[in-house]
């Protein structure tokens, strides 16, 4: 059983799904004055425990406003969040707030990218985490202190029961962000999104922290959704992989199938712009050509036309219809106008040598 | 600091006044009173010392601060005891007594207002950050900005005449009772004078409080402490609040720092015996020694203030805190 099985039976009917997490059709607007930005725009996937989930995509694909959408952290008054949202059988997007807050930081938490700014400069570590537990748990300051300090020491900080009592500035980077992850697991959480946890981090500290997050992953046996850009970190942690693009998912697999048998103009742009060291070295890396569209002006048909080099081979369907999700393979979805067979041939014949 | 302040102050109102031409005599003759004999101005200016070189003067000044000074008026020695700030050239009162019998309306203006400043403003800042752009933020704004421009003479009489003649609600000008003679009209006569006062500050920190809350509640940690799933009261109030006051404890320590050393249109309109109308009253009468008193005192919490708000800071935001 795969974590992204394909979720378009049961969209829409409003039905609890048998999966942990289910988003679909999930879209969220943000009204501006410059017109309807929209950030996501018909999401839908599958996750089960103990699963991870690697979404990918360049800066404003909508990878980020998707997991603050799950935990419900958009301000109502200026984004429009619409679609299902299901966790453990509860639905989120029509739920009242004080419902999802209590979900939040307890059945569902968030490990964020910069861990400087993200914990507050005023309050101690241990009082962030402690403040953490005892929200959902009814306990006494010394017992959430008890657990703060074992957080502490299982997320890898050294003599926890002195660092408690210190404040993140006074803690190196790797550190914090072991804290906050320390903080995001302090209440068990059975989903954890981690929104590209290892960006602000030098590379062996990068390493470090996603062994621990693995690690607590199959402690815990919590689901994780891993938000990166970096193609390296969905390879070592991700049991199946969404690439976004423009809102939209443009094509969702296996990891094993993603790296090696994509079925996407955009994951192959990807994949030649990551640099590898199991291969031979070709000259340059091979990047995408253009950059991301606006998201208030999303560009007609398939949003990727104007930067994908095969756009000529569909007849203009490119630019006028929107190409679907659909089943390629068992588990293995993409949303491109190519003939499937044409696209084995570029994947096998052009794509791949170059790498 | 308080050294400068001290001989800036002594500076301006010894010395310039001879760069200006006034001789000595002149000056004297003004404390001698009514035709002046040429006896008494001499007698005057021996027995202020007005004749030294103002380098003398200011050091005589410091001394007296420091040990004390004797005076000697025809055949009595007076003795000023240590922080002694000579005496007034009117009523020859002593400057430090008349100082600290000024002092306790002062603060009982400025401490009471600043309560209630406080908490007006930050309330007032605090729900329009949190409701911005709707009709209260702008009605609040507007007030605000009407209670910024307002001067108090303007406002102060304008209550008066509302809440005291009109509706005799409150006291009139005039009507300040130490808080140990009678504290329930002490506290009646300083209703008007505190709102009144505060009004103005209110709105000044309603609009810091606002500005600083807006840009709080978009840092990362406040979405961390609503990922965490705490009440948004505790995330405005812990986190995001906290984390807004810092600027505002900076401009409170001024403010308070200059109120206390008198705050003279609310003390002129409300007719309160303070130090800010004793320092009117002084400076109209060439009074310099009271001139003197009221400013040293005035500069002085104002450093104190801001000493004890830049300790503050440290136990405010654990960042400052030394290694």
């Amino acid at each position: 059983m795969t974590g992204t099985a394909p979720a378009a039976d049961t969209a829409g009917t409003g039905e609890a799904p048998t999966a942990f997490l289910e988003v679909r059709d999930l879209k969220i607007h943000f009204p501006t004055d410059d017109g309807l930005v929209k950030s996501v725009d018909g999401l839908s996937f599958q996750l089960e425990r103990g699963r991870t989930l690697g979404i990918v995509g360049e800066s404003g694909s909508g990878k980020s406003v998707t997991s603050l959408g799950i935990l419900g952290l958009h301000n109502k008054r200026n984004a429009n969040v619409s679609g299902e949202i299901w966790l453990d059988g509860k639905e989120l997007v029509g739920a009242s707030q004080s419902e999802v807050r209590r979900l939040r930081g307890r059945d569902m938490a968030m490990i964020f990218q910069d861990p400087l700014s993200s914990m507050h400069p005023f309050y101690t570590v241990g009082q962030q985490i402690i403040e953490a537990y005892r929200v959902h748990n009814d306990v006494s300051k010394q017992v959430a202190r008890k657990h703060a300090i074992d957080m502490l020491g299982k997320v890898g900080i050294p003599r926890p029961d002195q660092r408690v009592d210190d404040y993140p500035h006074q803690f190196s980077g790797g550190m914090r962000q072991r804290a906050m992850i320390a903080m995001a697991l302090s209440c068990d959480p059975e989903l954890l999104i981690a929104d590209e946890p290892t960006t602000a981090l030098d590379v062996t500290v990068q390493a470090q922290i996603l062994d621990l997050i693995r690690d607590l992953q199959q402690e815990f046996n919590s689901a994780v959704i891993m938000i990166t850009h970096d193609l390296g970190v969905v390879a070592e942690l991700a049991d199946d992989i969404l690439v976004m693009y423009a809102g939209r998912a443009v094509e969702q697999a296996s990891v094993d199938a993603t790296f090696h048998r994509p079925l996407h103009p955009y994951t192959w742009g990807l994949l030649g712009s990551m640099p590898r060291l199991d291969r031979d070295r070709s000259e340059r890396l091979l990047p995408i050509t253009g950059s991301p569209p606006s998201l208030i002006n999303v560009p007609s048909g398939c949003a990727f036309h104007p930067r994908c080099p095969y756009r000529d081979l569909n007849e203009g369907k490119s630019e006028t219809k929107r190409p679907e999700l659909v089943e390629v393979e068992p588990g293995h979805k993409a949303a491109c106008h190519l003939p499937l067979g044409r696209r084995r041939e570029i994947w096998t014949d052009e794509i791949r040598p170059k790498l | 600091m308080l050294l400068l302040v001290s001989l800036v102050t002594f500076g301006i109102f010894f010395w310039l006044p001879k760069l200006a031409g006034q001789t000595t005599d002149q000056i004297a003759a003004g404390y001698v009173g009514k035709a002046p004999t040429q006896q008494a101005i001499e007698d005057t200016k021996e027995r202020l010392g007005l004749d030294d070189p103002v380098v003398v003067q200011y050091a005589d000044y410091l001394k007296a601060i420091i040990v004390g000074k004797d005076f000697k008026a025809g055949p009595v020695t007076d003795h000023c005891p240590a922080p002694c700030l000579g005496y007034s050239y009117r009523s020859s009162q002593p400057v430090l007594e008349t100082l600290l019998d000024r002092a306790p309306a002062t603060l009982s203006l400025a401490v009471g207002a600043a309560v209630i400043w406080l908490v007006g403003g930050i309330t007032v800042g605090v729900i329009s950050a949190l409701r911005r752009g709707t009709l209260w933020d702008r009605m609040a704004m507007i007030v605000a900005l009407s209670g910024v421009s307002l001067p108090i003479y303007f406002t102060g009489l304008v209550s008066l005449a509302l809440f005291s003649y009109s509706i005799p609600i409150f006291p009139g000008g005039g009507s300040y009772t130490s808080i140990t003679e009678n504290p329930v009209q002490w506290f009646q006569a300083l209703v008007l004078p505190w709102v009144t006062l505060a009004f103005l500050y209110a709105a000044m920190y309603a609009r810091l409080t606002r500005a600083g809350m807006l840009e709080t509640m978009n840092e990362d940690y406040i979405r961390t402490a609503r990922a965490k799933g705490l009440p948004e009261k505790t995330v405005v109030t812990k986190h995001a609040l906290r984390a807004s006051l810092t600027p505002i404890m900076t401009v409170f320590g001024l403010d308070l720092g200059l109120l206390l050393g008198g705050a003279v249109l609310t003390e002129s309109t409300f007719g309160i015996p303070g130090l800010g109308r004793l320092a009117i009253d002084s400076i109209r009468s060439g009074d310099l020694p009271m001139v003197l008193g009221v400013t040293l005192i005035t500069s002085t919490s104002i450093v104190v203030i801001n000493l004890i708000v830049d300790l503050l800071y440290a136990i405010v935001d654990p960042r400052v805190r030394l290694a």
